[in-house]
């Protein structure tokens, strides 16, 4: 009984002691470390002095970055694993976090997903080992995403400004100009579907990472946080703005019920039943892979526009490389960091097919000039360079926007059964995250 | 009615009567104590570890609440309150209570019959229709469910294909009415034949003297069937009814997979399995989602239970 008294004691001081280390990291991050600053020169001593790295990343091309980052810095031995994509990676990095032991020196994180762990007081504050100087250095959406006041939580990794990536023989076909505007788009849509019913000029059936971007690019701030304050307006005019045009298309039926990256969804860009996408600049891979049969049939345009003329983009997904509090090897991790996003190991991945986030190479003539045989020769790049420097500025997620998103189709995924509205779907899911945010001990005000 | 049939077991007791044990021996009263440890043992060990140890530390979480912001609190028992009132916790057992109350049914019934129509010896094939029938629950579940996701899909699905073929208009499967049948569906053809080679290997264990004596009292095959066979497999029905109880409480591997195929209509509390799941790895709410299953698990034990007391009364 007695011993049985002890372990219960023990857990329990135990899980007190894990509260007070929360706690401790979550004051500790807000601006204690500053002082510390550590000098390109040291992290340069570190790396000669080497170690063992642990990184949890998804990233494919990361593979050839780790390689050649071993061979210049010998010392160094970076053990990269993957953990899972997305939500299983979040989870398991959130379990290691909560168990204290286990957690990566660098972890990939999403964009909508860094907030979560970064307010948390899981991830550490590059701004004292030299990430400050890096401003300037990656296009403004990302940079504004990886960074809170003056601290930066990590290096842009890859970016995905929108375009509109169409199918240009289906649009031809039916006759159909490309859409400049969200008007324009509308009308292209009951178009297409007036051509042939079995075509529709989009999918979607309820994607929450599609509709903060396009709510991002109606002007929308759904999300304000400061600290542990978050306000939620999912009805403000950028909201409304998108809920109403959106709505549209789904009264009329005019987008192909098909869930992303479903089976059929491939299937339907492959045929041109489903004739283009409003996406991030990540694309353009995935139609190569997945949508062979329709080679030479894509071409990538502006996203549309609320505005005609304007230039106003957002980005969809994409990610960063941050370091975790609990590291004990910051100034070696960031100068992987440095290496993989800023430095040679950028144009290894781009020859991967990613997608830089960084402006020299955004505007590097060479990238900008290459002609992409899947788009029938089209200089791709332009277009999708283009869309980066257009990114509304201002926008933040949720600092729990990997739970938000996950009850995205309970609650605004009905409008998309016809069951509620695009507006009645977006304020109850504006109900699930106030009430998931309070009970979690923000203080969320609408 | 049936006991003059039943052969006399030889009395093994009287045979085997326990040694008589010296009253000066304790020491060795305490060892045979020891002996039988040493048996079950290892037994205990893994049982204690795989089984008691994760319902006691379920239970030690749902005492307390972990936030985000503030660190890990005692709550007592507001958990527990918070269950018994959450629509949402409720909307996802009425489900499973329905599925459970269609579902279970339909597929005994069709276990039910095929093993009856097994067992007839009438059946050409009989071999390949027990393999055949039973081959389903040989595919693991998650494979099952992305096989039917793949086969309902409405646009290039087989039912796609289908209404194309021959100008119907089937509707969508893993549209907001069809998608608990949907599920329904997969999960009877997954384990009729499971539950069919429980009736058949019962049905087995019947002495054929019984039938010879009832044909030549005159009974026909119904008469056989409602006389004979069913009441001597009455514990394997019993069982199976039991198992699938659990098995509709627990639904969580079909919905899960069709989910990202039909995410509007299978929401995130569809099954309290799945509510559980999407509470604690999407939510982080380990301990709300301990608690969920804890009730979950108390209430699937109560209907279990209820259905034994029934059965069993029946049999006696």
């Amino acid at each position: 009984m007695t011993i049985r008294h002890h372990r219960a004691v023990g857990a329990f001081a135990a899980a007190g002691a894990l509260a007070l280390a929360l706690t401790a990291c979550g004051s500790g991050s807000d601006g204690g470390d500053a002082a510390e600053a550590v000098s390109p020169e040291d992290i340069s001593a570190a790396l000669e002095e080497g170690g063992d790295l642990l990184v949890w990343a998804w990233e494919p091309t990361l593979d050839k970055v780790v390689e050649d980052f071993e061979a210049e810095y010998p010392n160094v031995d970076v053990e990269l694993a993957n953990v899972g994509t997305g939500n299983d990676h979040y989870v398991a990095l959130q379990n290691a976090i909560s168990a204290g032991s286990g957690v990566p020196d660098v972890a990939q994180m999403e964009y909508y997903a860094l907030p979560q762990f970064s307010i948390g007081g899981s991830l550490a504050d590059l701004a004292p080992l030299g990430a400050s100087e890096l401003d300037g250095t990656y296009s403004p959406g990302p940079w504004g995403a990886v960074t809170d006041g003056d601290a930066v939580y990590g290096l842009p990794m890859d970016s995905g400004p929108m375009a509109l990536f169409y199918n240009a023989k289906t649009f031809e076909d039916a006759g159909v100009e490309v859409p400049a505007t969200w008007d324009e788009f509308v009308t292209a849509a009951e178009k297409i579907h007036a051509f042939d019913k079995n075509t529709y000029i989009t999918a979607d059936n309820g994607d929450a990472g599609f509709a903060t971007s396009m709510i991002w690019q109606a002007g929308g701030h759904p999300f304000e946080v400061s600290g542990t304050d978050v306000t939620v307006n999912l009805a403000d005019e950028g909201s409304a703005k998108f809920a109403d045009m959106w709505q549209q298309l789904l009264d009329d039926d005019l987008v192909a019920d098909v869930p992303a990256w479903s089976d059929e969804w491939f299937q339907g860009l492959g045929s041109g039943e489903i004739a283009a996408l409003v996406t991030g600049a990540w694309m353009p891979a995935n139609l190569e892979s997945g949508a062979a049969p329709a080679s030479g049939d894509w071409r990538v345009a502006p996203m549309p526009q609320w505005t005609e003329g304007s230039n106003e983009t957002a980005e969809n997904g994409g990610s960063a490389l941050s370091v975790t509090e609990a590291s004990s090897k910051k100034a070696l991790a960031y100068g992987f960091l440095e290496y993989a996003n800023a430095g040679d190991g950028v144009a290894t991945r781009l020859e991967g097919g990613n997608f830089p986030a960084t402006l020299a190479d955004l505007n590097d003539e060479k990238f900008l000039a290459e002609e992409s045989e899947y788009f029938g020769g089209q200089k791709i790049n332009e277009v999708l360079s283009a869309s980066a420097t257009g990114v509304v500025t201002g926008w933040q997620y949720l600092p729990y926007q990997v739970y938000a998103n996950s009850v995205f189709p309970d609650t605004v995924g009905q409008a998309y059964t016809g069951s509620t509205s695009l507006s009645d779907g977006l304020a109850a899911w504006q109900d699930s995250i106030v009430k998931y945010g309070n009970e979690q001990g923000f203080t969320v005000g609408e | 009615m049936l006991t003059p049939l039943v052969k006399e077991r030889p009395h093994l007791t009287t045979l085997a009567s326990p040694p008589a044990v010296p009253k000066t021996a304790g020491r060795m009263r305490l060892r045979t104590r020891w002996t039988g440890w040493g048996f079950v043992g290892p037994f205990m060990a893994v049982f204690a570890l795989v089984f008691l140890a994760p319902i006691a530390y379920s239970l030690w979480l749902s005492l307390f609440q972990t936030q985000l912001v503030g660190g890990t609190t005692f709550v007592g028992l507001d958990n527990y309150a918070r269950v018994l009132a959450d629509p949402q916790f409720w909307d996802g057992t009425g489900r499973v209570a329905l599925f459970l109350l269609v579902q279970v049914p339909v597929m005994l019934g069709i276990s039910l019959l095929v093993a009856l129509a097994i067992d007839s010896g009438r059946l050409y094939g009989r071999d390949f229709f027990r393999l055949a029938i039973f081959l389903p629950y040989a595919v693991p579940g998650v494979v099952a469910a992305l096989m039917w996701g793949f086969m309902y899909g409405e646009r290039f699905g087989l039912v796609g294909n289908f209404n194309d073929l021959f100008g119907t208009s089937i509707p969508d499967p893993l549209s907001s009415a069809l998608v608990l049948p949907a599920i329904g569906n997969i999960v009877t053809w997954e384990f009729v034949g499971y539950n069919m080679l429980i009736f058949y290997s019962a049905l087995r264990v019947v002495p054929t003297s019984l039938y010879e004596a009832a044909e030549i009292d005159g009974a026909g095959p119904w008469r056989v069937i409602t006389a004979i066979k069913l009441p001597a497999i009455r514990g394997a029905l019993v069982v199976a009814t039991i198992f699938s109880i659990i098995g509709s409480f627990q639904l969580f591997n079909e919905p899960s997979i069709l989910q990202p195929l039909s995410p509007n209509y299978i929401s995130t509390h569809y099954t309290p399995n799945l509510y559980a799941y999407s509470l604690s790895f999407s939510g982080q709410q380990y301990n709300y989602s301990a608690t969920v299953a804890i009730v979950m698990g108390v209430l699937t034990m109560i209907v279990a239970y209820v259905v034994q007391l029934r059965g069993m009364r029946k049999e006696a």
